[in-house]
Parts: structure tokens; sequence; C-alpha cells
């Protein structure tokens, strides 16, 4: 009896447990206007009111919201337009300079600003139209909003600080020089509660002790030293909630329904797999003749103060290795050297120094190496079963001279 | 209007009044039907070549059209009772954009013809509400003020989406005669006389221009005079022609539309002046029938048109209405037949002016025919048509026009008398293959008229979907009206908006008056030339070129200058410089043309000697835009003035001063000529102003506050457009600082301060100090990097063993390789680094893009 009850009572946690990891994935995963707006209270404030006053007014207004990635331009402007829209109309426009230009403007000059719909143009990703010829599109639709034809209201988004410099003259005349900053200016403090928050479950939930329960395990795990930790590292990194919602996403992925809670260890896991360096993972995949390569290379680099090198300089250092302690490499023909150098080039580890001419002959083309020093030895310590001499060798090359 | 609300209370029945006149399959045609309303004893009965109010979306305004045919259609879903009608159109359902063209005030009860031939003109039936009555005048009549009678409308004018002309004298013949059973409306004969004779030309100029561009047309409508005899020709006819259930319809229609008396008086009406020239040659000298010929029998067709209307027939109104005139004197009978007739021998002179009237029928002839009829009949006889042009151009110019028209006006009515006489024989009569003819003719007409015509009109009365091509640029119009400012700060802001246009132009008096005097003088003179008006930007240039427009405009209309006509185009708005021939050519002419084209034509235009044309001022904006490699553009837009001919003005507007010099080659700067204006920047006083003058008897600003703006903008750059800005900003930031929403304070000068900060100040030291704690080491480390190297850039990998360096310094954790690189990329897409792409991994050069000091400074800060 006890046992089919509890075997329910786990059907049920399950259920929730599922529903819930929904709703997180879902709130990470998608920029949903209903989110709550984090610190940009006051620009937003700016932007609704503009907007509005387009939109009731048929005032033509421009504006650029500036802010660097992550700090929730796009979410910004969706929110706005999700307010406005409800009671006002709206166009939304993204996408290239079209042909019809001219119909465009046709349409919008003969318009008044008292009996016209009111038009909202977005250009995201504002600084790629200011690089269209002419800036003809730039041109007119703010051409558009200084005259009193059809209401427009110009909102451009980037991320681009020099922006206005970008404008022609004539265009950046036209432009009202309104600009709405977005900085992730949040302290700790508050990066903290957003973490906590965005893993609190709402009222909404059906469970209410579900969901209190859980939010008490989100409270204390928000107090956890070590989660604290993680996530201080974390926003020195880099403080835009995207970066967080990374970090919480790729913690709930370990949520399994033995462990339904998040715990600091999944945090650390998360965090460490965020700043993994990606080309030592590559150099840790890498045959022993190909990390001989690169540690010969290293060499190189030492001795000739970075100065590119070529395959024939690589494979001469490599056989003073190879002669000196023959019995840990084996000997490769220099055909197979050669091979591995090529795999090489193709992982991006080295690359070309620049299109020298065709005619050079592939063991003298001057290559330059990828991988800094540290990345190198960092590599070769978590590198499985490398040989001793191997790894002596690259700590220092001058005893073997 | 007290008719129509009735409308949505009582029931109505429809019925058909007498027996179909005609029956086809799936279609009878009737020729009156009665409407019952519930509660009403006198039914309505409504006849072919009626008034009606149709039921439409306005209930105070129901659309007024005239009933063309009465029938009924089984293949339609919903109603069955279908009716064709010809549209008038109200003053307020012209699209508003439009209704300046009119000109002057429409009177109360005034509606146009409706000449517009893609507008649906099949109706359900049942929608029709009742009569009304609709009485044409001639332009210059005045609209009877003393009926007060609501169910009276007027016509003067026709409406074609494009603009409003007289009606045709044709038409304006048939409008009268229709009327004429209501004595109210009765007017001397001679009125109407006078009133047919003296309509505008300018239509049928208009209509010839039209078909002679339309060659396909004029071909397809020439084959039938090819001489052969009647009957190889009906053989030909229906040979080529489709026989699909549709072409039956449309035959029949035409059959229809001809046995119902009332309107086969118009049917004549309408034969007299149609086509006169094409008809007249088959059946002209060569292969017609002798006797129809004779004068003799052009009495006794007379005669036979009167007997006609004597003929007893079942409905009572209208064919009293119709037939009283014509019983009352031959005299008068006579005198309308002849009316036309002026009309075609004045048209004559061109002879494909009498299409125009076709086109009228075309409208009732109707869609459905429209589709089919497009393409395979017309395909068919084109081969013979270039060989029949020819043809046909000879003997016009052979046979005097006046003649043909005589002999068009006598063997019209036979025609169609015969036609309806023979109305029980059905098909093997000769005049039949002429009936054809005529009706594939207005087919194809139809059709061409449909798929060249741009349909341009007014959406309610089209319910057939357009394509995109030929849409009608226009933003819809708002649901909620624009609301009025409410406080000081928002009318402030709205006079400060750079679009509010101020009445006069201070500070740009001087520039205006020479300008108005050049463009003056150039008009009073009957020359062309041109000006090059230069200036940063926002400094006035196209407000007083648009200023001097304006101004002339009006002392055009007061008569004191020549009219003149204007055209603006502006190098931003093209896609690439040669469009500007397509704009131009579009804006002079209505004409669209490819680029290249559009430049001859123009050049022709211009070079050419044009009979008293009118002045043309065209605004050219952005002129350094139009530069092209060979200049070509620029030299011909100064070459053409200087055509004694061309009397074109022309203001070009730029903002570098030596761009004659610079950019222009010796013969187009030569061209240009020295008439030069420059517009300086504005000063601090000037911009105070400006700002005085828009803010006229409103207490907004502080005066310290204006004087301040005026101040930091001319010393920044004088743009007035930058001043007005700020204000605006500063309006707002006004708002929102105070509390109190209905009586907000005075914008003050620590207002101006915030709004000028926020427009200008660089962002770029809040951007670093708002950074993440690795980004901020980043460019710490760049710095120590600079420091060491004496360089002002590094390579990614020499910073990044800086910053290892100063993360473990500052206790950081290690920083990885890839972490620093998205740092270092983010960093860049600020633009707070420059940096190279991100391909070059290890060995992308980093740039500070902020002086060295302003990240120390930015940093120093914590």
């Amino acid at each position: 009896m006890s046992s089919r009850k509890s075997k329910s009572n786990n059907l049920i946690q399950a259920e929730y447990l599922s529903r819930v990891q929904r709703i997180l994935r879902e709130r990470f995963c998608h920029q949903s206007p209903h989110s709550n707006l984090f610190g940009v209270q006051v620009q937003y404030k700016h932007l609704i009111e503009l907007l509005k006053r387009t939109a009731i007014h048929g005032e033509s207004n421009s504006a650029l919201i500036i802010g660097p990635q992550g700090s929730g331009r796009t979410m910004l402007i969706n929110h706005a337009l999700k307010d406005l829209i409800e009671g006002e109309e709206g166009v939304k426009i993204f996408g290239s300079f079209a042909e019809n230009l001219s119909f465009l403007l046709e349409a919008l000059k003969k318009g008044d600003w008292t009996s016209s719909c009111p038009a909202i143009f977005i250009l995201d990703e504002f600084d790629l139209f200011a690089h269209h010829k002419n800036q003809t599109l730039l041109y007119n639709l703010f051409d558009i909003s200084q005259f009193a034809q059809t209401p427009v209201a110009v909102i451009g988004l980037t991320r681009r600080l020099d922006i206005l410099e970008l404008l022609e003259k004539r265009v950046k005349s036209r432009f009202s020089h309104w600009q709405i900053h977005l900085m992730n200016s949040l302290g700790f403090p508050q990066y903290l509660k957003i973490f906590k928050e965005q893993l609190s479950l709402s009222a909404v939930f059906p469970d209410k002790i579900f969901a209190e329960k859980r939010n008490e395990k989100v409270q204390s795990l928000s107090e956890d030293r070590s989660v604290q930790e993680v996530l201080q590292k974390h926003f020195n990194v880099s403080k835009n909630l995207r970066s967080l919602h990374m970090l919480l996403r790729l913690a709930l992925n370990r949520v399994t329904p033995s462990q339904p809670f998040m715990t600091a260890a999944d945090l650390t896991e998360a965090n460490q797999q965020c700043s993994v360096d990606s080309k030592a993972n590559i150099v840790r995949g890498l045959s022993v003749l190909e990390i001989c390569l690169i540690i010969a290379m290293k060499h190189l680099n030492d001795i000739y103060e970075e100065k590119p090198f070529n395959f024939q300089m690589v494979y001469n250092e490599f056989q003073k290795f190879v002669q000196r302690r023959a019995h840990s490499v084996y000997n490769f023909e220099k055909s197979v050297v050669m091979k591995a150098f090529e795999h090489l080039q193709q992982l991006e580890l080295i690359r070309p120094l620049e299109r020298t001419s065709v005619n050079t002959q592939r063991e003298y083309q001057l290559m330059k190496l990828l991988l800094d020093n540290t990345q190198i030895m960092n590599a070769l310590q978590k590198y499985p079963n490398c040989p001793t001499d191997v790894r002596q060798w690259a700590t220092s090359s001058l005893n073997w001279l | 209007m007290a008719y129509c609300p009735t409308r949505l209370r009582t029931r109505q029945t429809y019925s058909w009044v007498d027996k179909p006149l005609d029956r086809k399959l799936h279609y009878q045609t009737y020729k009156e039907m009665s409407v019952k309303i519930e509660g009403r004893l006198p039914e309505i009965d409504l006849q072919v070549g009626q008034f009606v109010l149709i039921e439409g979306d306005d209930d105070e305004n129901p659309y007024v059209a005239k009933l063309v045919e009465l029938f009924e259609d089984d293949s339609e879903p919903y109603s069955k009772k279908r009716a064709r009608v010809q549209w008038f159109i109200r003053f307020c359902e012209v699209p508003v954009c439009k209704q300046h063209l009119l000109g002057r005030k429409p009177d109360a009860q005034e509606i146009f013809w409706y000449d517009y031939p893609a507008c649906n003109s099949n109706i359900n039936a049942e929608t029709i509400i009742g009569h009304v009555q609709v009485v044409a005048l001639a332009p210059d009549e005045v609209i009877p003020m003393d009926l007060k009678n609501e169910k009276t409308f007027f016509v003067k004018l026709s409406w074609n989406e494009k603009k409003f002309k007289p009606l045709p004298p044709e038409l304006f013949a048939q409008l009268d005669k229709l009327q004429e059973g209501n004595p109210r409306c009765q007017k001397s004969v001679e009125a109407r006389t006078k009133s047919t004779e003296s309509p505008s030309w300018t239509t049928a100029e208009r209509v010839v221009k039209r078909i002679e561009s339309r060659h396909s047309t004029s071909k397809s409508r020439q084959t039938p005079s090819h001489p052969v005899t009647p009957r190889a020709r009906k053989r030909l006819e229906l040979s080529s022609f489709p026989r699909t259930h549709n072409t039956r319809i449309s035959q029949q229609t035409s059959w229809a539309s001809l046995e119902s008396p009332g309107r086969m008086k118009r049917k004549v009406a309408f034969s007299e002046i149609t086509s006169p020239s094409k008809r007249s040659q088959p059946d002209g000298p060569q292969n017609s029938s002798p006797a129809l010929r004779t004068p003799e029998k052009a009495g006794e067709i007379q005669q036979c048109c009167a007997e006609d209307d004597k003929k007893p027939s079942p409905d009572g109104c209208m064919i009293l209405r119709t037939r009283v005139p014509a019983l009352k004197t031959t005299e008068t009978s006579e005198e309308r037949t002849l009316t036309p007739i002026k009309g075609g021998q004045k048209s004559s002179v061109v002879p494909s002016v009498i299409l125009k009237p076709e086109n009228i029928k075309t409208r009732e002839a109707k869609e459905p025919v429209q589709d089919e009829a497009t393409s395979t009949p017309h395909r068919i006889r084109r081969k013979s048509s270039l060989l029949t042009l020819n043809r046909m151009r000879q003997q016009l110019r052979f046979l005097g026009n006046s003649k043909s028209d005589q002999e068009e006006e006598e063997f019209l009515p036979v025609a169609k008398i015969s036609a309806s006489d023979s109305e029980e024989e059905e098909a093997s009569t000769p005049p039949l293959p002429r009936r054809t003819r005529s009706n594939v003719s207005r087919n194809l007409h139809s059709s061409m008229k449909s798929s060249l015509q741009t349909p341009s009109k007014t959406p309610k009365k089209t319910p057939e979907p357009r394509t995109p091509r030929h849409a009608t640029p226009r933003i819809r119009s708002r649901n909620l009206a624009a609301q009025e400012p409410a406080n000081v700060l928002e009318e402030a802001r709205l006079r400060l908006h750079v679009s509010a246009v101020p009445g006069s132009l201070p500070c740009r008096e001087q520039e205006f008056q020479d300008m108005y005097n050049f463009v003056e003088s150039k008009l009073l003179d009957h020359t062309g030339g041109c000006m090059y008006i230069s200036g940063v930007p926002g400094t006035g240039k196209t407000a007083t070129v648009h200023e001097v427009i304006r101004c002339l405009q009006q002392a055009s209309q007061a008569n004191d200058v020549p009219p003149f006509q204007y055209i603006e185009v502006n190098g931003m708005e093209l896609t690439e410089p040669h469009q500007v021939y397509v704009q131009i050519l579009q804006r002079l002419t209505g004409h669209r043309a490819t680029a290249h084209h559009a430049a001859e034509l123009l050049a022709k235009r211009f070079r050419t000697r044009g009979s008293s044309r009118e002045t043309t001022v065209l605004l050219v904006d952005e002129l350094d835009l139009l530069w092209t490699q060979k200049q070509d553009i620029m030299y011909n837009l100064f070459d053409w003035p200087t055509h004694k001919e061309a009397r074109l003005v022309v203001l070009t507007i730029a903002n570098t001063m030596d761009l004659p010099e610079r950019l222009m080659m010796n013969r187009v700067s030569s061209r240009l000529g020295l008439t030069r204006m420059s517009f300086q920047p504005y000063t601090h006083s000037q911009l105070q102003q400006i700002l005085v003058s828009r803010l006229k008897h409103l207490k907004a600003f502080e005066d310290d506050a204006i004087q301040l703006v005026a101040r930091k903008v001319a010393a920044l750059s004088g743009d007035a457009r930058r001043c007005l800005d700020i204000c605006r900003r500063a309006t707002e930031i006004c708002e929102f600082s105070c509390q109190k929403p209905d009586s907000p304070g005075l914008v003050t000068t620590a207002h101006l301060l915030e709004a000028v900060e926020e427009m200008f100040s660089s962002s770029y030291i809040t951007a670093i100090k708002n950074s993440s704690v690795l980004e901020q080491s980043f460019l710490r480390a760049i710095l120590a990097e600079f420091r060491r190297s004496g360089l002002e850039e590094a390579t990614f990998q020499q910073v990044y063993s800086q910053h290892v360096a100063l993360c473990r310094m500052e206790g950081l954790p290690y920083p990885t390789m890839s972490e620093t690189m998205a740092v270092c990329s983010h960093l860049g897409s600020c633009r707070l680094l420059l940096v190279e792409p991100s391909r070059n991994d290890l060995l992308l050069r980093v740039r500070l893009n902020v002086s060295q000091d302003d990240v120390l400074y930015a940093l120093k800060e914590e």
C-alpha cells in the first residue's frame, strides 16, 4: 500500500519536475517579452514615451538604442512593442534594403500626420544599414521623420558606440540624435537576485507546496558560498544576462529525476564548461607525433623570437630530439611527419604566414603557431599517456643540445 | 439622409415584374423589378436605365448608380438576382488625397460619373434601396439650389481616379435624355444643346493619346474593317470567336440590352457616336447594301425609331419618360441625333477619338467576358492588323471625315433597329455579324483597358484582388485620431518639431528674396536658368526653396506671375543616378519609361519648341549623388535650360560649396553658370531668433535656456535641426523630472544641459565603467602592452600574456584563451577596441578606439 503510494507520489514528482524543467528552459532559451526588465526601467520608460508619442500624437521620431551584446536591446524593443500594440497598430520591419524603395517612399509621403496610421521602423543591427550605398534607406526614413507626412518612428538597434560617426553628415543632420544607452550596470548583489528570480517558480505553478519547497531550495542555493563564488567568477567574465542564462542552461541539463535540484557542483561544472579553452581541448586529442611537432615549434619560437618557421625547420628540430631519445619516439619517415604537419594546419593550430607564391614547396612555406606557450604546457599536463621524455623535452629544449 | 436607416429595420422583397426578356441557361434578363417593403404599400419598381441608390458601407451615403441591366444568374452562389450598374461617385468617396483635384468646393448634392472600367459593376440586385433622381448639368451651369429634394443629385463631371473631367458630350446627352421625364429637372432644349456643344475637348485628346500609344488595341479594333462581305466576315468571326459559355452570355447581354425599349433609345444614342470611322468603312462605299445609305432610308429610320417608341409596352413610367420627347416633334429627335454628330465632326480630326464612348459602353458590356476575351481573338487577328491599319488610313484620307460621319449617322440607327426588330428570328440577319463584331471589339477593348490601366481606385468598390504591382502606395489611415497636445510642453514640442513648417523663415530673408527674384524673373521672361545652392545640412536650403515655390504658386494663382509647373527630385531617393530621368518624366507627364527612354523623351521635350508651354521649375536636391563617370546627367540637367524653348528653371542643392569646381567637368560647370547661393551655418543669434519665432506666445522655456542652446549649437554645427531636437528633448526631460503632470514648469538651463549631454557626450567612458572585471583588466593589459612596446598596436598574443600576468597579480582566476578572446571580440563589437577579423586568432592586431587617457580615467574612477 505504502509502496504504491510512494510510487504514485514519484510519478507526480516526475511530472512536476519535467514541467519545471520546461518552464526554466523556456525562460533561458527564448527571449520572451514577458520576462522582467532588469535594470533598464529608465531606458524602457524613455523608449515607450517616444513610441507612444508617435502612435498617439502622430509625431515622427527617431532614436538609437545602443548597448553591448546581451544587454537586452531586442528584449527592450519587444517589450515596448508588446505594450504598445495592444492599443495601437504597429509595423515591424526586419530585413534588407529592398529595391521597392520608391514604392515605400511614395506610400509614406502620401500620408499626413493627422490621418495616417503611424509606422514604427525597427532597424536591428543598425550599423550594417549604414554600410549601404549612400545610406539611402536611412536618409529617406529620417527624412520622412522630419516632415509632417506619415508619422514614423525609426528605431535603430546597434552595439557600436561610434555609430554616429558612421552616418553621412546629411543623414546625421536628419537623425534626431536621441540615444538610449543600455549598459550592463548591475552590481553583483543584483546579479545574485536575478539568478534567484530566474530559478524560482512563479505563483502560477499549480502545486503551491511544491513550488514553495523548490523556491526555498533556490534560496538556500543562492546563499551557498561556493555557488556565490562560481557566480562571482562568471560575473567577472561577463555581466550580461545572456551569459547567465547560458550558465543556468548548462547546469539545468545535469538535473535528473534522482537529483531533482540544481547543486553547487552542477554550477561549478557548468562554469568550467563555459570557460574551457577550446584549443587546449584540441591539443589533447592529438597524436604523440603531432604533439612532438608542436613542441618543436614552440622551441623554434623561443629560439627565433616568434619568427615564422617552415616544415623543414620543424622536422630538423624533431630529428634532433629523436636522435637523442630514439627509444621514446619512433623515427617516422619524413612523409609521415609531413602528413602530421598538414593535419595541424587543417586544425588551424598553425597557419601559413600569408599567401606566399604558389610555387613555394610545401616544406619551405612559412608558418606561424597559433598556440601560446602556456596553452601548450597546460594541454601537455592533461595529455593522457604522454611519454616522460616528451614532457621533459617540452619544458626545456636547451638541455638536449 | 432619411431614406437609409429604414433599410436596417424593414424587410424587403425583391421580385421580377414580368417574364424574362431572354432566357439562356442559368441566365435570364429582365427589364423591371419590384421591391416590396414591409409596411409600405406602393411597391418600388426598378427599371433598367433608372438611377438607383445602392446599399453601401455608409448608411448615410448610399452609393448612387444607374441600372444598366437586370438579370438572374443561376451560377451566382448567393444571390441570383443580379444587376449591372454604372456607378456614380460622391465627393466623399473620392480618396482624400485626390479631393483637391476638383479645385473647388463640391455642392452638397453633387456626384461624379465614375469613369473607371476596372470597377466591378456587377452587383447583387437586392442591395438596391430605391430610386433617385440624377440630373446632368453642363460644367458651367450652377446647381439649382431651390430644389430641396434630397433625392436629386447633380452630375457635372466625371472622375476616373486620376482627374475630374467634364462629362463627354455623348454621355451628357444620354444622361440628359434620361432625366427628361422628370418635370422638375426639365430644361430648355437650347440649354441642353448648348451644353452638349461646349464640352472641353481635353478629355477626347487624352483618350486619343492613350489609344495611340496602345497599338495593339487599335489594331485589333481595326481588323473587322477588313473589306470582306458581311457573310464571310460573320463566319470568320464565329470561327475565331471562342464559343464558350461566357461569350454567349456577353452576346446575350447585348441582345438583352437592345431589347428593352428604354435601353434601346440609349443604344441608339450610343451607337451614333461610337466608332464612326471604323464602322463606316466596311459598310461604306464598297460593300454595304446600298439601300442602307439612301437618305430616304435614313428618314425611315427616324420613323422607325419613333414607331418603335410608340409600341405599347408593359412598363409604365419608364416608357413614358423616354417616349415623350421622341413623340413631341421630329425636330427634337433630329436635334438629338444631330448633337452627337457635331461632336463627331469635331473629334474626327483624329479618327480614333470616338473610342471614348465605346469605353463607356465597355463598362456596360461587363466583366465576366473580360478574362477569356483577352487573349484568343486578339491573337488570331493580329496578322492582318498592320495591313488593315494602312488600308484604313488611306481610306480615311480618301473619304472626308465629315462624310464618313454622315454615313455613320445614317447607317447605325438602322443597324440597331433592324437588330431589335429581328429579335425573334435571331442570328441570321445581316446586322448580326456587326453586332458580334462590335461585341468582340468591345470585349477586347475592355480587356485591354483593364490590363493597361493601373487600377487605382477607391477600395470600397473593388472586391477583386489586385496584383501588388499595381497597388497604390498608400498608408492605411489610423483608427484613433491623433491626440491634440494637452499642455504647454506638448504644444511646444509640436512646434519645435522640424516638420512644423513656420509661416515664414526667419533669418533667411535675404536668400529667400534672391531666390524669389531669380525664379520670378525667369518666369516672367519665359526663359530658363540654373541656380546652385550650397550649404551644410540643416541650414534651411530645401525649406527656403519650398517657401519660394509656395509664394510663387500663390502669386501665379493671383496672376502676378505666369503659371508654372513644379517638380522635385531628390538624389537620395534614387537607387541609381539615371533614375532621375524616370522620376522627372513621371512627375512631368505621368508616363513611366525606362531611364534611357525617359532621357530621350525629356531631351526631346526640352529641346523642341512646345506650343506655349508653361515654365517648369525643377528642384534637384542632393545633386552630388547624380554624379556619374560621364557626368551626363548633370550635363543634361544644366544643358536643357539653355534651350530657349525648354523654359526650364533648375534649382540644384548640395552640401559642398565647391562642388562645381571639384566634381564637375568644365563643360558641365560652365553650363551651370555663376548663379550660386550659399547658405551659411546659422549664428547663435539667428538660432535664437528661430527658436523664439517658433515659440511665439508660448512660455515654455526660460530665456537663458534658449540662448544657451543657441550658443551650444552654433558653436557645434549651426544646424537648426539639432537646435530644435535639443529643445524637444529638453521639454521631455522637463516633463519627466516634474512630478505634477498638469502644470509642468519651465524648461530650464539644467534640462537643456542634460539634453545636450545626452545627445553629444560620448558614451565610451560609461561603457568602460560598466564593463565586466575581465574586460576592464583586458583593457589594462592593452595599456600595459602599449607602454611596454611603445606602439599603439599590439597582437592579441602579446596582450594575452600581459593579461594573464595582470590577473595573477590581482588574484583573479586564470583566464583561458577562449574567454579572453570572447572578451576581446566583445570589446571590439562595441568599438571600444579596433580589432582585425578574428580568423587571425592569436595574431590579430588590437588597437584602442578611445584615447589611453580616457581609458585610464574610466578605470581609475572606482
